[in-house]
Parts: structure tokens; C-alpha cells; sequence
């Protein structure tokens, strides 16, 4: 039963080592479907660009020339000049108009597609996963980080791609106009550089704890929130406020570090653009006092320059996204790259066409499980259950039962041997096929929010209201639900849907009169239940169930009743098998176990 | 704009810094307008002249502003870090802290994600507006202000053709506004309902997989991740046009500058020198002006966020202290332990339906009294008004004579220690956990809870015995560990009074009967009110209540019951057993059997015990079901 967690720690410590790689690879592998769209936003960012460095030409070709003429009584090149001007303006906003739909759209329909992907594969993951890890942090995963990816993606994408080429425009307009004064400015580039790499690191790092750290925060609130009853009863408040300030500090700190870093980023980037700015003007003073260089071409390099630096403040801004964008996505990506060690088969076997209303067989062949290479919490066994045979599962806590029952619903592998239901082993069994054919009901009884019809409806989403009718009624829920205000379309978290822990049990027996599996499994599915309720369902079970297989894990006699045979089991091991009669006479562990019942009786 | 303001009292505690990163945002802002103008003075200037010596000073003030410039930005981001990450936490604290002290009711109405959302998403959307978005909100409108009255000390004309186009802009911003502002609502809405999908998805995984439902729960998901990628490209559709308009009104006005400015140079009244400036400025102008689209949204976004968070923060209080303020420690008295529903009533807030309707009922000091009743029938409610988690909607629970809601909550759930149906245990240590009950207890005590709680001999074989970590962070238990665990907590310190809700649903009748006793035997003083589903539960309390229709239907020793109330009998599944001790080894069925009942029970009062043994013995297999005993897969 018991398995260490693995994700308690720093988590930091236990990504890969690739993890960067796997991150970009992700992102690669989200845009590609979108390649063609990502073609068309490049040619128009191209045009964007252009409209923008353009633009300026032309109010300069007014004020150089048009005007003058114009003041000479030639209107013709001042009327040219401001309509093009105007017609560039007009494709600027045009594209711009364009641009932010189009990345707006495209980057909605990546982050769809990603939430689906990540949404599906953690249902897909196993349930030793699930056990393992924290349900706060694989929220945090779809939520918080994806909020990152989802910032990086739509302010920040097209922006860089903008950004990237105006520079490189006007870098080429720059060395046209002059080329010392453009190895000036490229000279510049170095000291940019080496900040850009510094930056890449620290903030990488930083980013990294913050997403850590809030994961923490959402794990320790979702913790708080689902304990709510236990956190007020036993006056946990402060502790728990306490835990609270210590990991948001934590992510408060991480937090402070990144923005600060960008502070650092951003004030270098700043100075080395001014600087680079000064020397410009004191070298082309010089070179035009030289008579090396027009003073036209001196200004027009200096205006220009400083719409060259404008948009290194949005690189600055998207890296920063970027970073904290790729944060997330190594998470994302961890999760992603996380294989499922229960497999469905790359080539699916089909059962045999059963009857309707009839069971199937079901046979452990030699089979041994252990957690990972922990010891043996089932030694090798075998075990035969006939089709239509209703089995009782007996023993004390720990005794393997639920583990025995998790390995024939395959929620686990066994480590050795083969399960089979009707000669077809699970694994060659496809997930769909399989769990039509066998169904598990635990304890707990989860309630989605939606309506009570609905929650009935998870056993077969296809079925008709009636047939939801006569599950409800066969559990004995019916005249309850119809009491409801809005009957059975009450929802279950709203307006008087409350339902106790009994009612919700019973309507995962609902599930299972719906779902009409082969193979039932039921891990004290009767424990909240009182004993007509109890009686109800097992005789509904016994009645719509007919002919079935079952294994029922019970604490109580009254499930034993109705078994055809009973397992006895202590530590891993199946120490009797028998008819409840053979074993009731006999002197074994069941007959003890018996005659505790009886005395438990009234 | 009211939820955004409801912040001042946070801004006003760090104003100092706050208006010096203003004041930073808006010297960065100036600067830019500054620049452009030395730059022009020393091209027409000393360039100009080719007055090498002239350059200096005008090149090192450029210098000094741009090393001026740079270090503004630095200061003002690294000023404004750890202040809005500050308040960042603290917002999540209070709205931490609002949700800790809001009753079980109110959390049980909204949806899971809905809280972690505003938790998250719309305090990091604060946390940006804060660092960036309000600062240059407040200084760009400085930022064009000033530009303008430049332009019109410039000449007048260029002024009045920027007031000219901000009559569009104006009206474009208000139609902007009122449309982004729903469509940020329910895009934020709509985040709090995916969050609730993923977590139910991993939170019911067991049931999902078991189904193999997660398809349906995937096509779930898919239906409200679709209706949010329909409202964020909403939002960038009316992105897209608010953008396009502020692109291009700044450009028409520059247009409008220099065919207009021309027009004056040929008439006369400008000069080309003041038009050149104009279409400089104006270009300056432009980029505050197309910002201001990015910050109008960026606010509206954090307006909305603004208000999901101050709904949490306004839930009403429900349950507080008789003064309406929540202590956490208060003093703690003595008491006797007799606790008294008098004349209760309980309905949920939104209904009308009375869950328990004038339910009488007297706990003794030291009494142990069982509450028997039907799946629905209220116990689980009944259980919680004691710790008032859920208040009384009429009538009065009294302790000792006082009326709960006299006592401080705290000092209340001190008195009262309970243990859930479903056991609820934190990620901490097995000692952590059971220390929880009667904070400050030492191993000693947590052993002696444990042993109660039938749990040492487990928690012995623990890798870390005590120290073990449990919870959703550590070592995952079997349900039955985890209600003994839960049992433990309850019982530890000897509690006044002790409610157990079906606390051990899920371990044997065997364990179950050593745990009563040991309740009985090391906690006679502690009043017990216990859940009971088993006869033997029942049968070990001093006195059983039966609940029904939302009353207390018939009360007395479980012997008593047994004779007297023929829905206790159903209860405890007695009528099928006596009626087969009518008949033994008779395969009839329940229902059969329960017509028999009142004779049944009758003639088996005196040796009662012996009786049901017997039945118990021929006719346990053939009571209660009515085929599937005759099937014989079982021999095979």
C-alpha cells in the first residue's frame, strides 16, 4: 500500500537534465500544425516593419523637400509625400489590425491544443502516478503554468519576431547611410551580448523557483480548501496561515529575484543603447566636421538610432515572457514526458461476444507485485474466478486486498504473471473495451459538478433519462432525487443538491447499474451506507447483476452473504478459499472472523 | 474603478516608494521627449558650425541623461519588485485567511477552482498591473498632456488638431471599454471553471479510470477550454481594432501637422522650423498614445480581477464570536459536557426544505449516545452543529446550559473534537496529525491516542513510525489507516466532547469493537455523540437516538429500541434477523421477513442474544438476498 512520495523535495533537483531541450521541443512541436499561419504572420510582420521604418521617410521627404516646394507654390510633392504617408499609416493599422487577430487566434488554438494534450495525458498517467504525486501540483501544472506559456504566447511572440526585424531593418538602413557610425553601433552589440547571456541564466534560474514555489502555494491551498471541515474543527487556522507566509515567501522572494533581474537586464541594455548613442554623436560630430559625412546623413542616423533602441525595451520585456514562459513549459513538458507504466496495447485483442447479462472468467496467472523494486506486497499466486461467480475478498487492513483488486481492474501491472479476463490477458485489452468489461466502486464517491442526472450518467454517458430513472430507483434514490427542487436535473452543488456521504455512494452504485459491466468491483463500496440501504443495493446488485462476476471487499457480514466463495488474505497471501458454509464450519481465520460478526449482529 | 480603489489602503501603507516609482516612471517618460531636443541643438548647433569645442557639454549632458535614463529604469524596477510582491501574498493571505474562517456552507457553494483562480491568476494579473501597468497608466496621460501643451505653446493650431483627434480616440476608448471589460469578466470567469475541471479530473482519477471515462471527461474539458479560447480571441478581435485606431489617429494628426503646418508656412502665420518640431513631438507623441490601448486593457483585466477578488474577501461572516470578531486562541473554561439540542432547526441558505425540524435532544456528562437514522436523514448535519462548522437555523444547541453561539467558535472547537466520515489528514507527520487534537501533547499522549484508536500497532510499522510523513504529500494509507488516524486526533487530550461521525466505516467489526472499548474504558468523562451505522456501535452507547424526518423518532438503550421502534429494528437490520429466528435455515426473504417483525421481536425478548446467534448461524446467508444465493459458482 504504502509507497514514498517523490516530488516532496525541491522538485528543481528532479528535472531532467534535458529538460530545457524537451521544453523547446514542445514548443517547436505546438507551432508546427501552425506553420503556414506562422508563414503569413512572418510576411506580415515583414510589412509591418517596413510600414513602420517607412513612414518616417516620407514625413521626412515633406519636411525636406515638400514643404519648401510647396512654400515655392509646388504642392504637388508636399501632397505626395503626406498621402503616402497617410497610405502607410492606413497599412499600418491595417496590418496591425490583421496581425492582432491573427496571433490572437493562433496562439488561442496552440494553447487548446496544449491544454488538451497535458489534460489528457495526465489522465492517461497510471494510478501509481497519481498516488505519488500531489493533485495541488498537477493543477499548478494546467493552470498556473500554463497562464505563463498562455502570456508568453499572445503578448509576446509576435512582438519579439517584430521587434527582431525592425532592428535588423534599420540595422541595414544604418550601414546604407554610413558605415563607420553603423561599426559603432554593432560594436555595441558585444557588451549586449555578454548581458543577454548573464541574464539568460540568472533568469532561467529565478523563473524556475518562482514556478516552483508557486506550486507549493497552489498545492498547500488546494490542501487547505479540500480539509476546510478538519481546518476549522481542530482550530488549524494560524498553522495553517503560518505555512501559507513561509511558501509565499518563498515565491514572493523568487518573484522579487526575477523582477529584479529584469531590472538589471533592462537598466544594462538601457545604458549600453545611450552610451552607444553619445559615442555616436561625438564620432559623427567629428566625421562631419572631418567632411567624412553629411550632417543630413548625422541626423537622420541619430533618429533612426533611437528607433533602433525603442524595441530592444520589448526584447527585454518578451525575453523576460520567454523565460518564465520556458519555466512552465519544462514543467509542462516534465509532466508530457512522463510515460504511463500502465500502457494501452499497440495492437488491441477483443473479447469474446458475451451474452447479455452474462460475466466473465477471470484468472491471475503466477502473479507477483511490488511497488517499483520494493518488497513483495503480493507474492506469486495464482487464482481462478469463474464467470458468474461472486467472490468475497476477506482480511485485515493491509492484508492486499485493494492491491489485489487494483491489479484485476489494471490500475497496476503486476510485477509477474498474467491477468486475464475470459483467456485475454488485460494488457492486450483496449482501455475503452477493458473497462466496459470491468467496473471498480470505492469508498469515496466523487461528485462533479453538473447535475445528479449527469453524475448517474458517468456509468454510461449514452443512456436515456429512463434508464438513469431505473438505476436511481434500483439503488433506492429515486424518491429522494425527486424531492429535489429541480428533480433530477438539480445540481449537485447548488440549491439543496446536497448530498450526504450515503446518497453519493449510492449514486456510484447508479454508475454501475448503468455502466452493466461483466466484471464488478467493489472496494468497500457499502461502507457509509446504513443496512436497509446496504440491503437495497445488494439486492439491486444481486437482481440487475445476475450472472455477473464480482469480487467484493466488505468489512461486513451482510456482503459475505451473498458470496458464492470467500478469500481469506493476510499479508499478500490467500490463506483460505472456500464457501462461506465450508469456512464458516471449519476452525480457520473466517470462522473467528465469523463468529465476531455474529456477536456485531443486533 | 471601485475595486481597483478598494486598494488604496495598501498603496497609501508604501506611498513614499510608490510616488517615487511614479515619479521615476514619468522622468523616464519626459525623457524621451527631452532627448530629441538636444539631439536637434547640437546637429543645428555646434555639427552644425563645426565647432568641435562647442560639443562637449550639450554631448555630456545627453550622456549624463542617458546614464540618468538608465539608472531610473533599474531603480524604478528594482523599487517596485519587492513591493508588489509583497502585496501579491499578502492579498493571497487575506483571501487565504477570509475563505479559513468562512463557514463550511458558503465553501461548499462555490466551486473549487473558483478560488484557487482568484487565488492565482487574478492576483499575478494585480501583481503586474501594480508593477507596470498603473504607473504608466498614471504618467502617459502626463506624458500627452504635456506633449500637447508643447505643441500648442508651439503653435496653437498643432493643439488644437490633437484635441481634434482625441474626440475619436475618447469615443472609441468608451466603446472599447464597455465591451473588453465583459469580455475580461467572463474570460476570468471562465479560468475559475477550468481550473474546477482539472481539478476534479485529478481529483476523481479513481473513478475516471475505473469507468474509463477520462474520454468524457476530456470532451468536458474541451467544452469550457473552447469557451475560453472564444472569449480571449474575442479579446483580441477587440484588441485588434482599439490597436488599429490608436496606430492610426497619431498618424493622421502628424498628416494633418504638416499639410496644415505648410499651409501656414505658405500663409505666413508658422515657420518651418516650428512645423519640424511639431511633426518631431508629435512623433514622440505616438508611441504613449499607442501604449495607451495595452493599458487601457491591461486595467480593465485587472478591474476584473480586482473584483473576483474582493467577492471572496466580502463573503459574509457567518460564524464568528458572540461579538462578531473570531479569536483564535481565547481562553478555554471548564465544563461539566452536557450538551442539549433544544428545539433545533436546520435548513441549508438556499433552500427552504428543514433538514432537522425541531429536534430535541440531552447528552449527559459523560453519556455516549449513538444516532441511528436512514442514508439522508440529517446525522452528518446534526454532527456538525455541535462544532458549529453549521449554525442552527432555529432553536438552540446549548452546552452546560449556554448557547453555543455564546461561546468564542474557538473555545467551542476546543470543547468539542470531532472525526469526519471522511477522514481528513494533513501533509505532516503521523505525529503532527494526531498532535492536532491537543496542541502541546507529548509522545506519550499520541501513543495512548493511537492505542484508542486501535492505530499503534500500524503506525509502529511505519518506516518513520511517528515521524512518517502522511497526507496528500506523503505515504498514501488505506482508508481504514486514515479513519484511524483521524480517530486518534479526535480522542487525544480527552476531549469534553467527543463527535464521531462514522469514524470507522472501513476497518473490521473486530478492530471496530476494541476501538469502542477502549472509548468506553479511557474516556468515561467525555461526552460522546457517535454516528452508528452497526449494531454493535449501538449496542455499546448508554442511549440510542433514532433520526427521522429530521426529529428525533424514538430514544432508549438499544435493547429498549430493539422492542419498542420498529424503524431501529429496520435500522439495524434486525426485523430480516428476527423473522429468520422465527423459522431458522427458512430461505425466505427479507421482505417476507419483515412483515413478521413486531411478533418476531416479541417473543424474542427475553434470550434475545441467543436467538439472533442462532440466526445469525443457519440463516445469515439466506437473509437478506433473495437470489443470488441460490447460484452455486461457488462450489465449483
Amino acid at each position: 500500500m504504502s509507497t514514498p512520495r517523490l516530488d516532496r523535495d525541491d522538485e528543481v533537483e528532479q528535472l531532467p537534465p534535458d529538460i530545457a531541450l524537451k521544453a523547446r521541443a514542445l514548443l517547436k512541436s505546438m507551432v508546427r500544425p501552425h506553420l503556414g499561419m506562422a508563414i503569413f504572420l512572418a510576411v506580415i510582420v515583414v510589412l509591418t516593419a517596413l510600414a513602420m521604418v517607412i513612414g518616417p521617410v516620407f514625413i521626412a521627404a515633406a519636411l525636406d523637400d515638400g514643404v519648401p516646394r510647396a512654400v515655392d507654390g509646388d504642392k504637388g510633392p508636399l501632397i505626395g509625400a503626406i498621402a503616402a504617408f497617410i497610405a502607410s499609416a492606413v497599412a499600418s493599422a491595417i496590418l496591425a489590425f490583421t496581425s492582432t487577430r491573427l496571433v490572437g487566434i493562433t496562439a488561442q488554438k496552440i494553447l487548446f491544443t496544449l491544454r488538451a494534450r497535458v489534460f489528457a495525458h495526465v489522465q492517461r498517467l497510471d494510478l501509481g502516478y497519481h498516488e505519488k504525486s500531489t493533485s495541488g501540483r498537477l493543477v499548478s501544472r494546467q493552470t498556473s503554468d500554463m497562464e505563463s506559456v498562455q502570456q508568453f504566447l499572445s503578448y509576446s511572440l509576435f512582438e519579439t519576431a517584430l521587434a527582431l526585424l525592425q532592428m535588423v531593418f534599420i540595422a541595414v538602413t544604418l550601414v546604407v547611410l554610413d558605415v563607420p557610425l553603423a561599426i559603432v553601433v554593432f560594436v555595441g552589440f558585444i557588451p549586449l551580448f555578454f548581458i543577454t547571456k548573464a541574464a539568460h541564466s540568472t533568469q532561467r534560474n529565478a523563473y524556475r523557483r518562482t514556478r516552483t514555489s508557486i506550486a507549493k502555494v497552489i498545492v498547500h491551498f488546494v490542501e487547505t480548501m479540500g480539509g476546510i471541515r478538519a481546518v476549522q474543527a481542530y482550530r488549524r487556522q494560524p498553522d495553517r496561515r503560518g505555512t501559507l507566509r513561509r511558501q509565499d515567501s518563498q515565491y514572493r522572494d523568487a518573484n522579487t529575484d526575477a523582477l529584479r533581474g529584469v531590472a538589471w537586464f533592462a537598466g544594462w541594455t538601457r545604458l549600453v543603447g545611450n552610451v552607444t548613442q553619445t559615442v555616436i554623436i561625438v564620432v559623427g560630430a567629428w566625421l562631419v566636421i572631418e567632411g567624412w559625412t553629411q550632417v543630413g546623413v548625422l541626423a537622420a542616423f541619430i533618429l533612426y538610432l533611437r528607433r533602433f533602441y525603442g524595441p530592444l525595451d520589448e526584447l527585454v520585456q518578451a525575453f523576460n515572457l520567454y523565460q518564465s514562459a520556458s519555466a512552465a513549459l519544462e514543467k509542462i513538458a516534465a509532466v508530457l514526458d512522463t510515460d504511463p507504466e500502465v500502457v494501452p496495447p499497440s495492437q488491441p485483442t477483443h473479447l469474446p461476444i458475451r451474452e447479455q447479462g452474462a460475466g466473465r472468467s477471470v484468472d491471475l496467472t503466477h502473479v507477483r507485485f511490488s511497488y517499483g523494486d520494493g518488497e513483495d506486497v503480493l507474492p506469486r499466486f495464482d487464482l481462478r474466478i469463474p464467470a458468474g461467480q461472486i467472490v468475497a475478498l476477506v482480511g485485515a487492513t493491509g492484508a492486499g486486498k485493494s492491491t489485489l483488486v487494483k491489479l484485476v481492474t489494471r490500475f497496476y501491472d503486476p510485477s509477474e504473471g498474467r491477468i486475464t479476463i475470459d483467456e485475454v490477458d488485460l494488457r492486450d485489452l483496449d482501455d475503452a473495451e477493458l473497462r466496459a468489461n470491468v467496473v471498480m466502486v470505492t469508498q469515496e464517491s466523487f461528485l462533479f459538478a453538473g447535475t445528479i442526472a449527469d453524475n448517474i450518467r458517468i456509468g454510461n454517458p449514452d443512456a436515456d433519462d429512463e434508464a438513469v430513472v431505473a438505476a436511481a430507483t434500483a439503488v433506492g434514490l429515486d424518491a429522494y432525487i425527486r424531492n429535489l427542487p429541480n428533480g433530477y436535473d438539480t445540481d449537485v452543488k447548488k440549491r439543496g443538491g446536497r448530498l450526504s456521504s450515503g446518497q453519493r455512494q449510492l449514486v456510484s452504485f447508479a454508475r454501475v447499474f448503468l455502466a452493466d459491466p461483466a466484471v464488478v468491483v467493489l472496494d468497500e463500496a457499502t461502507a457509509h451506507l446504513d443496512i436497509p440501504s446496504e440491503r437495497l443495493v445488494q439486492n439491486a446488485l444481486a437482481t440487475v447483476l445476475e450472472g455477473r462476476t464480482a469480487i467484493i471487499i466488505a468489512h461486513r457480514l451482510s456482503t459475505v452473504e451473498i458470496a458464492d466463495r470467500v478469500l481469506v488474505m493476510d499479508a499478500g497471501r490467500i490463506i483460505e478459499d472456500g464457501t462461506p458454509n465450508e469456512l464458516i464450519s471449519g476452525t480457520g481465520r473466517f470462522a473467528q472472523l465469523h463468529r465476531a460478526w455474529k456477536d456485531s449482529l443486533v | 474603478m471601485r475595486p481597483l480603489l478598494r486598494f488604496w489602503p495598501d498603496l497609501r501603507s508604501r506611498i513614499g516608494v510608490y510616488a517615487f516609482v511614479l515619479v521615476l516612471t514619468l522622468l523616464a517618460n519626459g525623457i524621451q521627449l527631452v532627448v530629441p531636443m538636444i539631439t536637434g541643438y547640437i546637429i543645428d548647433g555646434p555639427i552644425a558650425e563645426r565647432d568641435f569645442s562647442a560639443l562637449w557639454w550639450p554631448v555630456l549632458g545627453v550622456l549624463a541623461i542617458g546614464i540618468v535614463e538608465a539608472v531610473g529604469m533599474w531603480a524604478r524596477r528594482m523599487i517596485v519588485a519587492p513591493v508588489v510582491s509583497t502585496w501579491e501574498i499578502t492579498w493571497r493571505a487575506r483571501l487565504f485567511d477570509r475563505l479559513q474562517y468562512t463557514s463550511v456552507a458558503i465553501h461548499d457553494s462555490w466551486e473549487s477552482g473558483q478560488l484557487l483562480s482568484r487565488a492565482t491568476n487574478d492576483l499575478s494579473q494585480l501583481r503586474r498591473f501594480f508593477a507596470f501597468g498603473l504607473p504608466f497608466l498614471a504618467s502617459t496621460p502626463i506624458v500627452i498632456l504635456v506633449g500637447t501643451i508643447m505643441l500648442t505653446s508651439l503653435q496653437p493650431v498643432f493643439g488644437l488638431i490633437m484635441i481634434v483627434m482625441a474626440v475619436p480616440t475618447i469615443v472609441s476608448v468608451s466603446i472599447f471599454e464597455k465591451k473588453y471589460r465583459d469580455a475580461s469578466r467572463r474570460s476570468q470567469d471562465t479560468i475559475g471553471e477550468i481550473t474546477t475541471e482539472v481539478e476534479e479530473s485529478i481529483q476523481s482519477i479513481r473513478i475516471l479510470k475505473s469507468f474509463g471515462r477520462s474520454p468524457w471527461a476530456a470532451a468536458r474539458f474541451g467544452l469550457v477550454s473552447t469557451k475560453f479560447q472564444d472569449l480571449e480571441v474575442r479579446k483580441a478581435k477587440l484588441d485588434s481594432w482599439f490597436w488599429s485606431v490608436l496606430i492610426f489617429l497619431p498618424t493622421l494628426a502628424q498628416a494633418a501637422i504638416v499639410a496644415i503646418g505648410t499651409w501656414g508656412v505658405v500663409a505666413g502665420w508658422t515657420t518651418v522650423g516650428t512645423v519640424v518640431a511639431g511633426v518631431t513631438i508629435s512623433m514622440v507623441l505616438r508611441m504613449p498614445i499607442e501604449m495607451l490601448g495595452f493599458l487601457l486593457a491591461d486595467a480593465l483585466m485587472s478591474l476584473t480581477a480586482a473584483a473576483r477578488y474582493w467577492e471572496v474577501i466580502d463573503i459574509r461572516r457567518d460564524i464568528t464570536d458572540a461579538d462578531g470578531r473570531f479569536v483564535d486562541d481565547p481562553d478555554v473554561g471548564k465544563y461539566r459536557g452536557e450538551l442539549v439540542f433544544d428545539d433545533v432547526d436546520f435548513h441549508f441558505s438556499d433552500t427552504e426544505r428543514e433538514t432537522l425540524s425541531g429536534l430535541d435532544l440531552r447528552i449527559e456528562p459523560g453519556q455516549t449516545m449513538a444516532i441511528v437514522g436512514a442514508t439522508g436523514s440529517g446525522k452528518t448535519t446534526l454532527a456538525s452543529l455541535v462544532p458549529r462548522l453549521q449554525d442552527v437555523t432555529g432553536g438552540v444547541v446549548r452546552i452546560d446550559g449556554v448557547d453555543i453561539r455564546n461561546l468564542p467558535v474557538n473555545e467551542l472547537r476546543h470543547l468539542v473534537s470531532v472525526s469526519f466520515e471522511d477522514p481528513i489528514l494533513f501533509s505532516t507527520s503521523v505525529a503532527e496529525n494526531v498532535e492536532m487534537g491537543a496542541p502541546g501533547s507529548d509522545d506519550e499522549a499520541i501513543w495512548q491516542a493511537l492505542e484508542i484508536a486501535a492505530a499503534k500497532d500500524f503506525v509502529s510499522h511505519l518506516p518513520e513510525g511517528l515521524d512518517t510523513q502522511v497526507g496528500e504529500q506523503g505515504l498514501s494509507l488505506s482508508g481504514g489507516q486514515r479513519q484511524r488516524l483521524a480517530l486518534a486526533r479526535a480522542v487525544i487530550g480527552k476531549p469534553r466532547i467527543l463527535v464521531l461521525d462514522d469514524p470507522l466505516s472501513a476497518v473490521d467489526v473486530d478492530t471496530e469493537d476494541r476501538v469502542q472499548l477502549a472509548l468506553r474504558e479511557i474516556l468515561p468523562d467525555s461526552t460522546t455523540l457517535i454516528i452508528a451505522h452497526r449494531p454493535s456501535t449501538a449496542a455499546l452507547a448508554d442511549v440510542v437516538a433514532v433520526l427521522d424526518g429530521g426529529r428525533i423518532a424514538a430514544q432508549g438503550t438499544h435493547e429498549e429500541l430493539l422492542l419498542s421502534s420498529p424503524l431501529y429494528r429496520e435500522l439495524m437490520g434486525a426485523s430480516a434477523v428476527a423473522s429468520a429466528a422465527e423459522e431458522p435455515g427458512r430461505a425466505g426473504s427479507a421482505v417476507e421477513g419483515s412483515g413478521r417483525t413486531a411478533s418476531a421481536s416479541a417473543s424474542a425478548t427475553t434470550n434475545r442474544v441467543e436467538v439472533i446467534r442462532e440466526a445469525g448461524d443457519g440463516g445469515s446467508r439466506d437473509l437478506s438476498m433473495t437470489e443470488a444465493h441460490t447460484r452455486d459458482g461457488g462450489d465449483e
